[in-house]
């Protein structure tokens, strides 16, 4: 026997249990049950709900599993007179203030009070004073309150110290009084605060959007990989004939562990949007005129057709599935197109020869959470991938350090040990210095191909500490987040950063920003790469360069250009010219409207079978869950079909498991994994910019298509006011100071918008966000503005 | 959401207020801040006589604690007050032993004298007739009241007029 464990005996069965272990763990671990509240083994252990309480041996009274360590030898009754005893005068008191209305409740036939006052209480109450009535706090749209149901357990206060590292919740008052809330009137702002609605084991925080609408036995629950970012969080969608009534988190230790990010849970309510495409739909003149889907291939097929391959460019969805994406690039290089992308917000190119298989984390995601320090380079992570950021707090408080070199301070809820906020270009020179202060410990040259940007660039005293923080460390790790993906000079800081993860030791990471960014990349959906990864005969013309050099004729899947792509106003130059535009779509706003000339109706995420890659190259599948309304069809039988009407071979699947095995057998089986970039030109620093810079990030709930249609998401703590953000000094140093509004010029776009003077901008640069419906007509990041006083 | 500047929560304490949390804060570890909560909002609660929303949100940025967990502490002990209050606290120990000394005749005076009921202030801001929930442990004295922060022992109904009216 091991030292590490200790025999005990529940229920006279002998069991093992690791020493330090608690005795519920030891039940939980061997199938006994044990009545609990607020335990949770995510969570810190309050002992404060009394309802774990058991008969221990040589022990005067009942004692709390949840706090009772395990010791050798140890006795433990759960079902004997006096542990029944306990648990039963337990549930009569957390029941004599809590109002029993199960029938009007939407917790009820889901909730642990009544499951376990069912097991473990009385039929009738003896209590027959007055119940004590709390008033319920206005959480936000996502959270539904009704506190006087509320048994104090503390749960979702624990979550938001220890998980969600915003204490929010509390309990004020004390004795009768006391209640648990926010105290004063606020949304709660973190992005896994919905989480506590699982946590809840009473209704007294229920889920707001699908409050009232299903109970839950009349849900079907089916599994499924959320879309809205690379971590691929493993959630159950619950549905009821055929219509998904909401989302809740799968347990996957390695991925999600039991959370889900607010976006993951609430973005379903997007499938009922006003604009869904129900059925195949030709712009006539200026009307719509709906199709059969025979009529709308046939009329597609014949489209494609009639435009030379050099004519066509293919845009594809980073969310798509990622047997949409191969279908997407078969499809095209059957028909001799060489243009397509699915990178829509990148803005550089240059060094697409040199890029990995697929944008990779450079660890598993368990491992994030055992690194010693961590440089993020672009990241506004605690948005962009909720989950990480989470593993990422994870190792500051083991002890880890986190740094940062951003376009803005976006604010995280662990400190960091160093942050540099800077321009685009700043951001270039940050990264060349300390690259310079590496090589300088290592008494190495510098990288040819990066000589010439090192000349600009200078190691300043923060540039060697941070340096040695990475040095010095066993775990270390540099991550390129999605502000450097969209950076105007992408080629150098993506080198720059791979050169100083070799100089340090640290490894060297991506943290992509859709769903099945990594998919894209495997599938082919890259105009210079084939499926697996293989470098095509004749490079085709990449995002950017589709729309900079118009077309005759555009394929769009799954893809809102405006909102989507990494110049706008580019693309509505360039779609507004073409001749045809075909929309494989959910969706069909007014914009995308005004710009299609076809619009085909595929199923939305949760309606389609299909796999997603995450960013660790775990490939997820998943089969539809809900019913797509109307006409429309899985995305890849759409493409499949198309296939076939245009005579191409190699379109036979009959699921999309045999679309995804077909793309699998391209892919060797021994895959190393790197993401070492080595330039393959000598670089030099652009010319330092003049004027104001261009910041423009994606907030958290404008990424997709399907986020952009949640009515929850514009009234969330994390939507973002749609403005043009600077600092004090430079609103000073622009002359706008006490500007309440102003006039953008980017480029040939304009636009105007409300001013906000914001701390965490950099000098030099204005923060307009991008993906928004009020800047959807300017133009890409990192180019310069001018705002001007409206008059 | 415009403005320059925009200023520290923390700005509202006072630099004596400022001084003493520093002096509370020197006598424990430097990863316990939170300790010297207590400390600190009775040193806020004596200069503004009541613990605003926007005063407890600068003690906790000061110290450096979540703003809830300031609104806990506050909440949880009936020694702070987080409404406005008459000038002078008025506590009249009402306990067993005050109790069987007739406590209940110098409640039942001071109600009628100042025209309000226990929790409440009068009109003109100057007494606040606290609702004292604990013993004040001066029972050899009793019955007896504590007025801001003196005791007053062997309390008569005359003993309390005189009292009054030598406040301010």
């Amino acid at each position: 026997m091991s030292q590490d464990l200790v025999n005990i005996e529940i229920n006279g069965v002998t069991l093992t249990a690791r020493k330090g272990a608690m005795v519920i763990e030891a039940a939980d671990a061997a199938g006994i049950r044990i009545p609990r509240f607020c335990y949770h083994k995510k969570l810190s252990i309050a002992a404060n709900c009394r309802m774990c309480l058991v008969e221990v041996e040589k022990a005067p009274k009942a004692l709390p599993a949840c706090a009772t360590p395990v010791s050798e030898g140890m006795k433990v009754f759960t079902r004997s007179p006096k542990a029944l005893a306990a648990q039963k005068g337990t549930m009569e008191f957390l029941l004599i203030n809590h109002p029993l209305d199960c029938p009007i409740c939407d917790q009820g036939g889901e909730c642990e009070l009544q499951d376990v006052a069912m097991g473990y209480g009385n039929d009738v109450s003896r209590y027959v004073e007055a119940k004590r009535v709390v008033p319920d706090p206005d959480l936000g749209p996502f959270i539904a309150t009704e506190m006087t149901r509320c048994i104090h357990c503390t749960r979702c206060v624990r979550f938001g110290e220890e998980i969600a590292g915003l204490r929010e919740m509390g309990a004020t008052g004390r004795g009768e009084n006391v209640r648990i809330g926010t105290y004063v009137e606020k949304t709660v702002a973190s992005e896994l605060s919905g989480n506590v609605i699982d946590l809840c084991p009473v209704g007294a925080l229920t889920a707001r959007p699908s409050r009232y609408t299903a109970r839950p036995w009349e849900l079907i629950q089916h599994a499924g990989i959320a879309p809205h970012d690379c971590v691929g969080s493993n959630i159950y969608l619950h549905t009821r004939n055929g219509r998904v009534m909401r989302v809740v988190p799968r347990d996957n230790e390695s991925v999600n562990e039991t959370w889900i990010s607010d976006r993951d849970r609430f973005s379903y309510a997007g499938l009922d949007a006003d604009d869904r495409l129900l059925r195949p739909q030709v712009r006539d003149g200026e009307q719509w005129q709906d199709l059969d889907w025979d009529q709308a291939l046939t009329r597609t097929a014949e489209a494609l057709k009639r435009y030379a391959p050099d004519d066509i460019g293919v845009l594809v969805s980073p969310t798509a599935t990622l047997e949409e994406l191969y279908l997407a690039q078969k499809l095209a290089r059957g028909l001799g197109v060489a243009n397509i992308d699915h990178r829509l917000r990148q803005n550089d190119f240059e060094d697409d020869a040199a890029a990995p298989l697929f944008p990779w984390l450079g660890c598993a995601i368990e491992d994030l959470e055992r690194q010693d320090a961590v440089l993020l380079v672009g990241s506004d992570i605690r948005r962009e991938q909720p989950l990480l950021a989470h593993r990422l707090r994870k190792a500051v408080l083991r002890g880890g350090v986190v740094m940062a070199v951003n376009p803005r301070d976006f604010g995280f809820h662990f400190p960091l040990a160093e942050q540099v906020v800077t321009d685009p270009y700043g951001m270039l020179k940050t990264l060349g210095g300390m690259l310079r202060a590496a090589l300088d410990v290592e008494v190495k040259p510098a990288p040819s191909a990066l000589i010439g940007v090192l000349a600009d660039c200078e190691s300043q005293p923060l540039h060697a500490e941070m340096v040695e923080r990475l040095r010095a460390r066993e775990h270390a790790l540099i991550l390129l987040g999605p502000s450097a993906f969209a950076h105007p000079q992408f080629t150098i800081l993506r080198a720059l950063a791979s050169a100083l993860a070799q100089m340090t030791g640290a490894a060297f990471g991506y943290l992509p920003e859709a769903g099945n960014s990594a998919g894209a990349w495997l599938a082919g959906a890259v105009p210079h790469r084939v499926p697996a990864g293989r470098a095509v005969e004749r490079r085709g013309l990449d995002a950017r360069a589709m729309l900079a050099q118009p077309r005759k004729a555009y394929l769009l899947i799954g893809v809102e250009p405006v909102f989507d792509c990494a110049d706008p106003a580019q693309a509505i130059r360039a779609l507004a010219q073409a001749e045809c535009v075909i929309a494989l779509t959910p969706f069909a706003g007014e914009t995308l409207r005004e710009q299609a000339h076809v619009l085909l109706p595929v199923a939305a995420f949760a309606e389609t079978s299909g796999t997603f890659v995450n960013l660790e190259g775990r490939w997820q599948g998943f089969k539809g869950a809900g019913r797509a309304p109307g006409e429309a069809r899985p995305g890849w039988k759409v493409l499949r079909v198309l296939g076939n009407l245009l005579d191409l071979p190699g379109f036979e699947h009959v699921s999309s498991e045999q679309v995804r095995d077909e793309l699998k057998g391209q892919l060797s089986d021994d895959i190393r994994f790197d993401n070492a970039v080595v330039p393959k030109r000598d670089l030099h620093m652009p010319p330092a910019p003049s004027g104001l810079t261009r910041v423009a990030t994606v907030p958290m709930y404008a990424g997709d298509m399907l986020q952009r249609r949640v009515p929850a998401f514009e009234a969330a703590a994390g939507a973002v006011y749609a403005a043009a953000y600077v600092n004090a000094s430079e609103a000073e140093r622009q002359g706008l100071a006490g500007c309440e509004q102003v006039f953008v010029r980017q480029g040939e776009a304009t636009a105007e918008l409300p001013l906000v003077i914001d701390p965490s901008v950099p000098d030099a640069c204005v923060w307009i966000p991008a993906g928004l419906e009020q800047t959807r007509t300017l133009g890409a990041n990192g180019a310069t503005v001018e705002l001007q006083k409206t008059v | 959401m415009t403005g320059m500047n925009p200023q520290r929560k923390s700005d509202l304490l006072s630099d004596h207020v400022k001084h003493e949390i520093e002096d509370w804060l020197r006598r424990y570890p430097e990863n316990q801040r939170q300790s010297a909560l207590l400390g600190a909002l009775r040193a806020v609660q004596h200069e503004h006589g009541y613990l605003s929303t926007e005063l407890m949100d600068a003690v906790a940025e000061y110290i450096g604690v979540p703003e809830i967990a300031v609104y806990e502490v506050a909440s949880f002990y009936s020694m702070f007050e987080l409404e406005p209050v008459g000038r002078h606290t008025i506590a009249i120990c009402t306990n067993i032993s005050c109790m069987l000394r007739g406590s209940d005749r110098i409640v039942d005076h001071l109600e009628r004298k100042l025209g309000i009921r226990l929790g409440e202030s009068t009109p003109d801001g100057k007494f606040y007739l606290k609702r004292e929930e604990e013993c004040l442990a001066a029972c050899c004295g009793a019955p007896m009241m504590q007025v801001d922060h003196v005791y007053h022992e062997h309390l008569t109904p005359e003993k309390v007029d005189e009292i009054l009216d030598g406040l301010e």
